[in-house]
């Protein structure tokens, strides 16, 4: 039984490492993320933005999915500011410095360079899975 | 039961009726958020929530093999300064999490919204609680039965979980969002898994104490069950991220081994005869009524897995309320349902008066009707999202949700109901962890 055990765990943790090194497989160049991006990230999560919004799909449901907002035609960054600065009847106002707001679109930017959090039809296969790599 | 472990069964009890009473406001500011924004808005109300229904489990599963090994270990049961300890860390970070809640100062992570640095001394409560755990594990000699192995297993994966979900705040996983999003939600996954073990594992442990058959426990087919639900904690996390673009063998493995519940949910089929037999002898029983109620919620919760476990599904399903079916389901469906059997088992509910025990199992029936139509909502809610954004690919969001909003009205109804069923069983059972008498003595 503990031989079993440990044998399974050996993999497990084989396969965490290759999780955390290899899950994301593009350049570093580029993708890292600056210090706007990060201090956008920490305001995002002192607000505690994702309790009502959602980064690929994961979050709460009060509010729309972010992950490709500012690659919407229809949303511009002064669209974006002004929704983050005023806030609307349901998005409360979090009194945020310019500089923050700044910095919060620097993150979502960022974020969308990542990838589209919406699979297309084409991407699934006859197995039920998706390639997303073509 | 010792007063530590009566003072660790009061937090979890109290923690289920924090989940209630926080849950239905937050569905309310769902529903209304211009009236809740100006005293207690949602991006407030819901991390209370969600951490205290978090914290009722773990500290509820904690608790019942506080209580447990006792009798799993006899040799070396007691009273032990560790057990002491961690019972006032646990609780009293979790008292400052809600301080920090109260305060609006949040650390902003899914599960974990409080700021990181409460983690330090939750990490030494749980420390404490292994090592008032493994000494007398270690020291108790022979084969174990597999709620051992369950237990065990449980605990262990919650400390790596737990680091794991902290990773993020070394840079490395942060210079890329792909690698931080798939490792935190690499650790959530898993971390629902490992308290899963320590739950299915009491239950385990009380069916032998009810069946008196020891053979339950040991034996090659419980072993190859525990075996699965070992791997399906490891490597079935994936359902959550099939959409984010990251090696796709990540993917492929999650839904190979997804696939793989497939061999539980036949096994409950196969076993459908013999529940209804067992139904049938231990039906005066409370605390068999909760295990079969957590029975009855695998199977329907099993059915949604199966079906978001499969990428082409989970393209409607992922991002709608139909994956908080899945984590409602789960969490009030199975696993309170187990911890209330455990936690009946252990205040001895079924030796209490007549008046009790049928205030009890009126408030089981409203929970599990309540928790029916709370559950059936939530799926129309996310099939009516699902059709709309992934259907009809509409790109407002107000479009989106306004037909999703009456059948949200409807869940936020049900869930008044679900809070008075459950709700009263955490009183009563609150009552009887107060005012407790040993009636074996």
């Amino acid at each position: 039984m503990l031989r079993s055990w440990i044998a399974l765990f050996v993999v497990f943790a084989v396969y965490t490492f290759f999780v955390y090194s290899d899950c994301d497989k593009r350049p570093l160049p580029g993708r890292a993320p600056d210090r706007h991006v990060l201090a956008g990230w920490k305001t995002w999560q002192a607000k505690n933005c994702h309790t009502c919004h959602q980064l690929y799909g994961l979050g709460g449901f009060m509010g729309p999915d972010l992950t490709n907002v500012v690659s919407d035609t229809n949303k511009n960054d002064a669209y974006l500011r002004t929704f983050i600065k005023y806030g609307t009847g349901k998005m409360p106002n979090f009194h945020l410095e310019d500089t923050e707001i700044t910095d919060v679109i620097a993150m979502l930017k960022w974020i969308d360079k990542s990838g589209k959090s919406r699979v297309p039809k084409e991407r699934v296969t006859w197995s039920g899975n998706y390639n997303l790599e073509k | 039961m010792q007063k530590f472990n009566r003072v660790i069964v009061f937090g979890a009890l109290s923690l289920l009726l924090a989940t209630l009473i926080f849950g239905v406001l937050s569905s309310w500011a769902f529903l209304y958020p211009e009236t809740y924004n100006k005293f207690l808005p949602f991006y407030q109300l819901r991390p209370f929530h969600v951490s205290a229904s978090l914290f009722w489990i773990v500290t509820g599963a904690s608790a019942s093999i506080l209580y447990y090994k006792n009798d799993a270990f006899p040799e070396v049961a007691g009273n032990h300064l560790s057990t002491r300890l961690f019972i006032f860390t646990w609780l009293g970070t979790i008292i400052a999490i809600f301080i920090c809640y109260g305060l609006k100062i949040f650390g902003g992570r899914e599960y974990w919204e409080f700021p990181p640095v409460l983690c330090i001394p939750l990490l030494a409560g749980w420390l404490l609680f292994m090592a008032s755990y493994f000494v007398p594990l270690l020291k108790t000699a022979g084969q174990k039965p597999m709620y051992v192995w369950m237990w065990t297993t449980g605990i262990f994966f919650f400390l790596v979980t737990f680091l794991e979900q902290n990773l993020w705040q070394l840079p490395w996983f942060r210079e890329s969002y792909l690698r931080e999003v798939t490792v935190q939600w690499k650790a959530n996954g898993s971390m629902v898994g490992a308290w899963n073990q320590m739950i299915y594992g009491t239950s385990l442990y009380l069916m032998v104490k009810i069946s008196g058959d020891e053979t339950i426990a040991r034996g090659k087919t419980a072993f190859f069950f525990y075996m699965l639900g070992l791997t399906n904690l490891m490597f079935n996390w994936g359902h959550h991220l099939y959409n984010v673009p990251a090696a796709s063998w990540i993917r492929d493995t999650s839904y190979i081994i997804s696939m793989t519940e497939w061999v539980f949910f036949i096994r409950m089929i196969q076993g459908f005869k013999k529940t209804l037999e067992d139904r049938r002898k231990y039906r005066h029983l409370i605390t068999y009524r909760f295990i079969i109620a957590g029975e009855f919620w695998v199977f329907m919760n099993l059915l949604l897995t199966l079906a978001m476990s499969v990428p082409a599904v989970n393209r409607y399903t992922h991002g709608t309320h139909i994956t908080v079916a899945h984590a409602m389901g789960a969490t009030i469906g199975i696993n309170s349902m187990l911890l209330l059997a455990s936690f009946t088992y252990m205040l001895g509910i079924e030796r209490k008066s007549e008046l009790t025990k049928k205030a009890v199992g009126i408030s089981y029936w409203v929970t599990q009707y309540s928790l029916g139509v709370f559950w059936l909502c939530l799926i129309v809610a996310g099939v009516i999202k699902a059709y709309g954004s992934t259907v009809r690919n509409l790109s407002s969001f107000q479009e989106i949700m306004q037909p999703v909003m009456p059948a949200i009205t409807a869940f936020s109804v049900s869930g008044i109901f679900l809070m008075s069923g459950l709700g009263a069983i955490a009183v009563i059972y609150l009552y009887h962890t107060v005012y407790y008498k040993d009636e074996m003595k």
